[in-house]
């Protein structure tokens, strides 16, 4: 299996203040990977997502998104980003959804799914337009199309915001808790889309408390602790005999 | 009641219609326009804009407007720099004064209210225009200026409403608008109550009308806060 390298983290480092958030966290993502992210709260695994598009911005370390590195440069002793224009690209080519889905709340859901394609890539709106119709319906809510967001459920939010993200035709989806923020009953909704996405090919980097999915659905999960990455496997393997101890443990808090 | 004297001041009054329609649209424009730049330099992020900015809206909404009027007016010409300039012929007239007067204060407290309205767009929001990748100018005029804006509206109704009335005040710069030429026909007449009653309805006409857009502007850009099913069943409230 000699698929493509999707997305490539090399020694992430950040620190807020004194505490260190990230030290040196580093991954691979092959063309279709499923990866599932793990780890007590604090254990750095949002911020670790929020770094790969830079809503954060690591402290050191390298990312390299389908072939091409982000520059960085020193700025008053912090590392900043060194062309915006680079960083624009790199995040339109980063799906990304939220745990609060934050869409945009004056818009209607098929004007938050077309605005990236229609105002970002400058793209002819017609086109868009049927794109998008043909997004919500995959997730499910193509009636709901010229509904506002606070008219919907947050099952139904949480899909707009991944056709959203679908729209700008992403080469790797980022998902920071997309559950996380629901109604359990409203959680299989996501995850069943989540789900279609992986089963199509999608690259997903999966940062998530859900166990089910991550055993399930990913084809390999990463264990996060104090900044480090403990355990880092296929599912099988760590959810069978192969998972550190402190992995165990972890899993053992879900009862399962 | 004296109906043909009513009609008849109410005719010459509404003659002097169009010069308070024009220092209030002209004020309200430039006011608006400038009220972006403080905005722009308050927020910006660059310290010394900032505070210059900070002065601008101190000055401009602690003072009088009728001093500031009449600093424009009469204290201008007493610099001569400003006097042998170009501007000089406009800065004579005193309806441009008035405009400028006006549209200095309004500015003020106009960016006080677009401020107000930026400080309530949801980080969360612009946070996911940035992860689509817009930035800079797009990211304002997308996301970040409709948001404040409509925020801003409720409040910047009130001030459009206080700025049609404090076109009076131009008359004291010897603009001939309706409350000017209300005054010169009560030193004609000396029937203060019924001259300057019409004139009071003309203003609350005008205010009603400008109110009634406003109104019908906030419910054309707020449909999301209408409409059908405010419990959302599952998730966090939505953030506004």
């Amino acid at each position: 299996m000699a698929a493509a390298t999707r997305l490539s983290v090399r020694n992430i480092h950040k620190s807020f203040g004194a505490h260190e958030v990230l030290r040196g966290i580093s991954l691979d993502a092959h063309d279709g990977d499923v990866i599932s992210l793990l780890g007590a709260s604090g254990s750095g695994k949002s911020t670790f997502l929020r770094c790969i598009n830079l809503l954060e911005i690591a402290d050191q370390g390298e990312i390299v998104v389908d072939g091409e590195r982000i520059e960085m440069t020193m700025k008053n002793g912090h590392a900043v980003p060194a062309s915006r224009k680079q960083v624009d690209r790199i995040r339109a080519e980063l799906g990304m959804v939220f745990q609060s889905f934050n869409l945009w709340s004056h818009m209607t859901i098929l004007d938050n799914v077309i605005e990236g394609p229609v105002h970002v890539l400058k793209r002819p709106r017609a086109e868009c337009i049927a794109e998008a119709e043909a997004l919500l319906e995959k997730v499910g809510i193509a009636e709901k199309r010229h509904a506002y967001p606070a008219h919907l459920s947050g099952g139904q939010q949480q899909r707009a915001a991944i056709a959203r993200a679908l729209a700008m035709k992403p080469k790797v989806m980022l998902f920071d808790e997309p559950t996380s923020a629901l109604d359990p009953e409203l959680v299989g909704e996501v995850l069943r889309v989540m789900r279609s996405l992986a089963e199509e090919g999608m690259t997903m980097l999966v940062v998530t408390h859900e166990m089910g999915f991550a055993r399930n659905v990913s084809n390999r999960v990463i264990f996060m602790r104090s900044g480090e990455i403990d355990s880092d496997g296929p599912p099988e393997e760590l959810f069978g005999k192969g998972g550190s101890p402190a992995f165990r443990q972890f899993i053992g808090t879900f009862g399962k | 009641m004296d109906f043909p004297f009513l009609f008849q001041t109410m005719k010459t009054l509404l003659a002097a219609l169009p010069v308070t329609l024009g220092l209030f649209s002209l004020s309200v424009l430039f006011g608006g326009f400038l009220a972006i730049l403080i905005v722009w330099m308050r927020v910006g992020g660059n310290p010394i804009l900032s505070r210059f900015a900070r002065g601008y809206i101190f000055v401009f909404r602690g003072s009088p407007l009728l001093i500031q009027m009449f600093l424009v007016f009469y204290g201008l010409g007493q610099f001569g720099f400003i006097r042998h300039s170009f501007v000089w012929p406009a800065l004579r007239e005193p309806f441009v004064c008035a405009v400028l007067s006006l549209a200095l204060c309004t500015a003020g407290y106009t960016a006080e209210i677009f401020r107000f309205g930026l400080r309530a767009v949801p980080p969360r929001e612009i946070e996911a225009a940035r992860a689509i990748g817009m930035s800079g100018f797009l990211l304002v005029r997308r996301i970040i200026a409709p948001i404040a804006f409509r925020h801003a509206l409720p409040a910047y109704s009130t001030e459009i409403v206080m700025m049609v009335k404090s076109t009076a005040l131009a008359s004291l710069v010897t603009v001939w608008e309706v409350t000017g030429v209300a005054q010169r026909l009560i030193s004609q007449t000396y029937r203060t109550m019924e001259v300057f009653l019409c004139a009071a309805i003309i203003y609350l006409v005008l205010n009603f009308l400008i109110l009634q857009a406003m109104a019908l502007l906030e419910h054309y850009l707020s449909p999301h806060r209408r409409a059908a099913a405010p419990l959302v069943p599952g998730g966090l409230p939505v953030s506004r």
